[in-house]
């Protein structure tokens, strides 16, 4: 026996624990109806969920753009203060975060594709439970008609490999939305850290990035400050690099951002 | 002969393709057992592309069980032997490890 018809067998497997419920008939095909009306439900959950995973990943791949932007802003600043190495570190660190990029994308784009797919089967799925409902009716208006049983047994056996198709879908899909909301947590938290583990003693890098941000975006405030009061030195504080008596103000105030 | 690819649809197809997929179901099976993940997702992609091309979609008015249910073309070898395992064993107790 191959493997397609072991697969066979595996979905027939399934079908028949949906099956052999009730020993009436009649009950039987409302137990099925009742089972295809839940699995309609769950499949709609699962969309709903795909859409989340979708949106969620979205909004990180937002913050990860930001958090790029920053660290390229980090990097020209340090640059203009002569601090190549820490210019160096931020592109480093930019660079990572890159390349993480590319998995949001593909992983939205699988969403995407696994929302179609879904759509497409819950519309399928909703026509066959309804068809299957009007069956259901007839045969239990003519009760001993036994071809309408056959045919209405036939039926539900049909409608029930959809039930396990749905249900298998709903499933991996589900797997592969923990798998990707594993990894995107795990992106999360270093994104927010701004420690990549790959440049190790990231906590002083990102103090010393912060600092240099603070201090030069006060110098800025001060230099705007200045040139409102219109101040004499209003323009070389702006073009030069800190000067001492900017630094022992920056330490009064609280860091505009961490 | 009635075909189901999951996740997709149900064919129609002509009793005369029965031969082109045994021989395909007899190719997954030995390179599932030889974990030939190409020779696998060959055969699954050329059997779908057969019942796709030669089968006639079965609308939704009509329900029929299949004579052949068959995986999506995205499903690996992996995950098939995990699936195939875990309910082989579960129907035949003294089959633990095959």
């Amino acid at each position: 026996m191959g493997v397609f018809s072991r697969f066979t067998n595996y979905i027939k497997t399934v079908v028949s624990s949906f099956l052999d419920r009730a020993e009436d008939p009649g009950q039987t095909l409302d137990y099925a109806y009742e089972k295809q009306q839940e699995q309609l439900q769950n499949l709609r959950r699962s969309i709903a969920d795909v859409v989340t995973q979708e949106k969620r990943l979205e909004l990180q791949e937002a913050q990860v753009n930001a958090q790029i932007e920053k660290l390229d802003g980090q990097a020209r600043l340090a640059l203009q203060s002569n601090k190549e190495d820490l210019a160096r570190l931020a592109l480093e660190r930019k660079q990572a975060l890159q390349t993480q990029l590319a998995t949001f994308d593909t992983n939205i784009a699988q969403l995407k594709q696994q929302q179609e797919k879904f759509v497409a089967m819950e519309q399928r799925l909703t026509s066959r439970v309804e068809t299957f409902r009007s069956q259901k009716e007839m045969v239990k208006a003519q009760y001993n008609a036994s071809q309408a049983q056959v045919r209405i047994q036939e039926a539900a056996t049909g409608i029930s490999e959809d039930m396990a198709d749905v249900n298998m879908a709903v499933e991996r899909a589900q797997d592969r939305v923990l798998q990707m909301q594993a990894r995107a947590n795990a992106m999360d938290e270093l994104t927010q850290s701004g420690t990549l583990p790959e440049l190790g003693s990231g906590d002083d890098i990102d103090r010393q990035l912060a600092q240099l941000t603070n201090k030069s975006e006060i110098d800025k405030q001060l230099a705007d400050l200045k040139t409102q009061l219109q101040l004499p030195e209003a323009h070389s504080a702006q073009a030069q690099l800190p000067e001492p008596e900017a630094q022992s103000g920056e330490s009064e105030l609280p860091p505009s951002e961490n | 002969m009635i075909v189901r690819i999951m996740g997709e649809d149900q064919y129609r197809l002509d009793d005369s393709y029965r031969a082109q997929i045994e021989q395909l179901d007899a190719a997954a099976e030995v390179a599932m057992n030889e974990g030939d993940e190409a020779a696998f997702t060959s055969a699954l992609h050329e059997l779908i592309q057969a019942v796709r091309e030669h089968g006639q979609v079965i609308t939704v008015d009509e329900i029929v069980p299949s004579d052949w249910i068959i995986p999506g073309p995205d499903m690996t070898l992996s995950e098939a032997r995990e699936r195939l395992q875990h309910v082989e064993a579960r129907e035949s107790p003294d089959a633990t490890t095959k």
